[in-house]
């Protein structure tokens, strides 16, 4: 399953450090999240620049998925300041919903709708949200529809597709409002093994059209062909962050090192 | 070389062993196969014939259909003379002859209303919907009580029967069922004022009997109202029915809302849809499928329980019936009454209870 080309890396040109002089697209700085009397995350800073992929990963319970859904509030923090595209993360449900607007994200349980077709999936937040006629709303639909691969299935219900194809339809359900960052939380992780390229390959294609990316995975392979950094995660803590090249032939931390050792081991 | 074995040829597909087709392959596989079985299945048929033949002797074959007066009857089966002798009053209470046509309009009216919206061809759906909720209401409440261009007032004592009963019940569903979702939607809210307030609510209405519920407002209300208040009897009826259902709606609903997993809503709020919508296009019509079952459940006990408008001095299809039995013309039939009354009851239940059944099965999507 694991890619074992570590330096096959994405095109030059769609390096992020070429968008240094627009600010950075996510910018978060002192976070801090407690469920009651448990500190999930503690102390994050992590900055995101326009078109960086990044991959987040980490034992069970570091806070990872947690910390990608701060980014479009499905998860409220009670300290720090999340800046997602220049707009400051408030408590206003107005200023939650344009962010959002930018952001958008893939499940683990793919959660598409199940009481309305692949193809209204697509269309019901560009019809709602943003306005669009439905004509035009829907031949941007089918237009996704078409990159993912699965636009010969538009008109079925999400219950009569695989998981690998419902993924695939949430990735194009998102992308139908043209955010300008993607968050995946363990895309992959529900999906039966022989499912899981296909999914992998459509994230692929989007890393190489220059998309940020936020990928909480444990597909080391991915990692190593699409991210810019590697970030670990324990504890509610980025224990450490480097390029792939670094993080998976020099890990500096011991933690990193036993966990890494825990998933490539086999 | 090893243990393992491979196939290299497929096994053909072949068909699916034979069922017994027919008439007789059906009674033999399912009343007579084995002696038991056959004995249990003669036993029940025999019963069923001891229990049905006099059933059917006195309803149809021994009874009398024709006639205007209690001449007609034989007395050797039913007679329903004693029905079609009094039908007009069974359907209209006692609203004048001359002005019963209105009845049947909006009756007409409704019957079509609802027949395009149940029917899945029928084109124009969502403004047929808006008719039957907002012009429907308006123009059957002109057309029954009147005063208004040339027609004469016909004030709500005078409604009765089947009209009455169908009016109570179309109000009661039609605004129960809203305000229910209202309440479940509140009782889940994170605005802590609105869940109290729909907490309380819930739990009043829910906790009440409904005879109460109809006793305060006929009786208790006036006398907390000043007196140049003057409201309508049915029409505190009808809010007292409106709200003492819409808290088991509420209910109902709820249970479907806690079905829906927490990633739908939050799929949808990824997408950036605002509550309402999320509710509206997301959440609610999922749940409400879910609960299909719970909320015809809720509206056939509804529509059961108007009679019991009976007790604030209303008379609806059943206490007109009733009423029927002391006429001194037509004593001694109260069998023919009560039979009719549960029949007709019950055919408003029954084709509520299909519809439902066919609905489930036209949303049903596979998951």
């Amino acid at each position: 399953m694991m890619s074992s080309q570590a330096a096959t890396s994405v095109p030059e040109g769609t390096s992020p450090a070429s968008a240094s002089d627009q600010p950075a697209m996510i910018e978060i700085s002192g976070l801090n999240k407690w469920y009651g009397d448990f500190h999930v995350l503690r102390d994050i800073d992590l900055k995101v620049e326009r078109g960086e992929r990044i991959v987040i990963c980490g034992p069970s319970g570091s806070g990872k998925s947690t910390l990608i859904r701060c980014i479009n509030h499905l998860e409220e923090h009670q300290q720090g300041d999340i800046v997602v595209d220049g707009m400051h993360m408030t408590e206003d449900v107005k200023r939650i919903e344009q962010i959002r607007r930018h952001v958008g994200m893939v499940f683990q349980h793919f959660n598409l709708f199940p009481h309305l077709s692949v193809l209204e999936n697509c269309c019901i937040a560009q019809t709602w949200v943003q306005r669009r006629p439905r004509r035009e709303a829907e031949a941007t639909a089918m237009e996704y529809l078409e990159r993912v691969q699965i636009a010969d299935q538009a008109h079925k219900y999400p219950g009569q597709l695989s998981g690998g194809q419902q993924q695939r339809v949430a990735i194009a359900r998102a992308l139908c409002l043209k955010p300008e960052v993607m968050l995946f939380d363990e895309p992959t992780s529900a999906l039966d093994p022989e499912m899981i390229k296909e999914v992998l390959d459509v994230m692929v294609e989007l890393a190489r059209d220059g998309m940020t990316m936020l990928c909480v995975t444990h597909e080391m392979g991915f990692a190593r062909t699409v991210a810019d950094r590697v970030i670990f995660m324990d504890q509610g803590q980025i224990i450490e962050e480097a390029p792939p090249e670094t993080f998976f032939s020099a890990p500096r931390s011991e933690r990193t090192r036993l966990f890494l050792s825990q998933i490539l081991g086999h | 070389m090893n243990d393992s074995t491979a196939r290299d040829t497929l096994i053909a597909a072949r068909p699916a062993p034979d069922i017994r087709h027919g008439l007789v392959g059906w009674l033999r596989s399912r009343l007579f196969n084995g002696p038991v079985n056959s004995i249990v299945s003669l036993l029940t048929l025999a019963l069923l014939v001891w229990a049905l033949t006099p059933m059917v002797q006195w309803a149809l074959i021994n009874a009398d259909w024709l006639g205007d007066s209690r001449e007609a009857c034989s007395g050797e089966g039913a007679c329903w003379v004693f029905i079609s002798a009094r039908f007009e009053t069974i359907v209209y209470g006692f609203y004048p002859v001359a002005e019963r046509y209105r009845v049947d309009i909006t009756l007409a009216l409704m019957a079509v209303t609802i027949a395009w919206l149940a029917i899945p061809r029928m084109p124009a759906k969502k403004w047929v919907v808006v008719f039957a909720l907002v012009g429907f209401p308006i123009i059957a409440w002109l057309l029954l009580v009147g005063g208004v261009f040339d027609l004469p007032h016909v004030p709500t004592r005078r409604w009765g029967g089947l009209m009455l009963t169908l009016t109570v019940a179309t109000v009661g569903i039609v605004g129960s069922l809203p305000l229910g979702v209202l309440l479940a939607l509140g009782r889940r809210s994170q605005m802590p004022l609105v869940r109290s307030l729909c907490i309380v609510f819930i739990e009043f209405w829910r906790g009440v009997p409904l005879i109460t519920v109809l006793f305060m407002a006929s009786v208790m209300l006036p006398l907390f109202v000043p007196n140049e208040v003057e409201f309508n009897k049915l029409l505190r009826a009808l809010i007292g029915i409106m709200f003492f259902w819409s808290a088991y709606m509420a209910e109902v609903v709820r249970g479907g809302l806690q079905a829906i997993p927490k990633g739908q809503e939050e799929a949808a709020k990824a997408l950036g849809l605002s509550y309402w919508r999320r509710m509206g296009l997301i959440i609610l019509p999922q749940a409400l499928k879910l609960v299909i079952p719970g909320i015809v459940n809720t509206f056939i006990a509804l529509f059961k329980d108007t009679s019991l408008v009976l007790i604030i001095g209303l008379f609806d299809l059943l206490a007109i019936i009733r009423a029927g039995l002391t006429d001194s013309d037509w004593l001694g039939f109260a069998t023919e009454g009560y039979v009719f009354a549960a029949l007709m009851f019950w055919v408003f239940c029954f084709s509520m209870s299909r519809y439902s059944q066919h609905m489930e099965r036209r949303l049903h999507r596979g998951h």
